[in-house]
């Protein structure tokens, strides 16, 4: 069993509290996970990877036994503690201040390093 | 006993808000989805429960949600935008060619006749159909295969897709509107397109009169008058008589003929409604003062309507999609500012009182007329 630990906002889009735990068939990899999430929660699908190419939204990151694991590849595995559960994968939204003129967060995003806030 | 239901978008989250047929006391609802940007929500003529919304945040992409019952409750529906095909690009905002890529819903229209059925406006600029309650979405490509489409160049928001209009007397009649590409029809259900631009003179672009590259904010059309089109442009509001192949300006005496919405009255097919703007580099309020202008006369001659609307101090916008009427007896008519104020008019525009005057700045601004 997989501890996923979502962003608030996906957590009310999702109707969940708390830790999601899903269930990976063969190895645990970012992408094993985020499939068994996807399938468990579809309105997930396309708020933190996109649909089409798979990429990682360029806001979000992926902690892991406080280690930032973004930048490995999808299909490596992912840290034994979080394969056996007794750590979470953290999926944590960019911490952002202010707001571009007219759209979105980009002009004023505080960090390159993501921390959940 | 009639009433109206208002449907509002916000930076950080939807409104809803009801009154009976008097609309002088509101009930209001929200925020639904809070802390995400809600760039539109619009209910089914054909099923006035039925409602759909476009969620999106720059975190987490774009969410559809749905609601069957009013928007007491919602479920997220489908969400994949693929464009069909290959992208191809347009042109960015210092000439060069960039791929399409989408970025949002900006604009939700149902059909009029199947509530299952809805066409979404996005950008990068294109037109998505679902006809399965937003479950799946397909491009109708032709626009964005148009052979113009690789000279497009996005307005200030980007290149979005802001404006649909379906005809009710010809079924398969689409009028769309692009910033800043400019108008668009299509006569056969979406599959092919032609611009509909003759007519618009835009300074800002190296041919003024071009075929397209004309940054248009709204369209506005009277159900009981469809060859009847109203343009607010960037600068300049438009008519057209001939269902968009020609257009006159009509701003006569406004103040200044800058602005993004643009509305008609229910009842009366030559009655509109603008909200002029100072001007493109300021987009506040001229002279401190939030002054809707009506026209009886289709344009031209323009009255301001003031009567319990800020008079001084007041630099607000109203965006393109952030004005409504409903269909009432006397007609009702709605807009909301991006200082987050949320006006109502029972009476045509001849006064006004706030819903409510503090929410999120408000992008968008829906009405259903309930029975």
């Amino acid at each position: 069993m997989i501890r996923v630990q979502l962003p608030a906002h996906l957590r009310t889009l999702a109707r969940v509290d708390g830790e999601v735990k899903v269930e990976v068939a063969g190895p645990a990899t970012q992408k094993s996970v985020l499939d068994a999430l996807e399938t468990a929660y579809p309105m997930l699908r396309g708020t933190i990877r996109d649909q089409v190419t798979h990429e990682r939204r360029a806001f979000l990151r992926f902690f892991a036994c406080e280690e930032d694991i973004s930048f490995e590849s999808p299909d490596a595995p992912l840290p034994e503690a979080v394969a056996e559960g007794t750590e979470v994968l953290m999926i944590v939204g960019a911490m952002a201040g202010g707001q571009a003129a007219d759209k979105g967060p980009s002009a004023s995003l505080a960090s390159s390093t993501a921390r959940s806030t | 006993m009639s009433g109206v239901r208002v449907l509002v978008g916000t930076r950080k989250g939807a409104f809803i808000m009801t009154s009976d047929g008097k609309r002088s006391k509101w009930d209001i609802t929200g925020p639904h989805f809070g802390g995400w940007e809600i760039y539109h929500l619009k209910g089914s003529p054909a099923e006035p429960n039925r409602l759909y919304a476009s969620q999106s945040s720059s975190w987490f992409g774009q969410v559809i949600q749905r609601s069957k019952d009013g928007g007491k409750s919602w479920e997220a529906v489908g969400n994949k935008f693929a464009y069909d095909g290959p992208t191809g690009t347009h042109l960015w905002y210092d000439g060069t060619p960039h791929p399409w890529e989408f970025a949002r819903v900006w604009h939700l229209e149902p059909s009029l006749t199947d509530p299952d059925t809805v066409y979404a406006g996005v950008e990068d600029a294109a037109l998505f159909r679902s006809t399965d309650a937003g479950q799946s979405w397909e491009e109708l490509s032709g626009l964005r295969t148009h052979s113009s489409a690789s000279g497009w160049q996005p307005g200030a928001g980007g290149m979005c897709l802001h404006t649909i209009l379906l005809d009710p007397s010809h079924p398969d009649r689409i009028f769309i509107a692009i910033s800043a590409a400019g108008a668009f029809k299509s006569d056969d259900a979406g599959k092919t397109w032609r611009p509909i631009n003759r007519g618009l003179r835009s300074e800002q672009i190296p041919n003024p009169t071009a075929e397209v590259g004309h940054c248009v904010h709204r369209i506005a059309m009277h159900r009981s008058r469809p060859g009847v089109l109203y343009m607010q442009k960037h600068w300049d509001v438009m008519r057209s008589d001939d269902a968009g192949e020609s257009w006159r300006e009509v701003s006569g005496n406004l103040p200044t003929d800058f602005g993004f919405p643009i509305d008609v009255h229910a009842h009366e097919p030559e009655t509109i409604y603008v909200v002029p703007i100072k001007s493109d580099s300021e987009h506040y309020l001229p002279d401190g003062k939030l002054r809707v202008y009506r026209s009886r006369t289709g344009g031209n001659e323009w009255e301001a309507l003031t009567n319990g609307l800020p008079q001084q101090h007041c630099y607000v916008n109203v965006l393109r999609d952030a004005m409504a009427v409903d269909s009432l007896d006397p007609c009702g008519v709605y807009f909301g500012t991006t200082g987050g104020q949320v006006y109502a008019s029972a009476n045509g525009g001849d006064s006004w009182a706030p819903i409510v005057r503090d929410l999120p700045s408000v992008v968008s601004v829906e009405v259903q007329t309930l029975s």
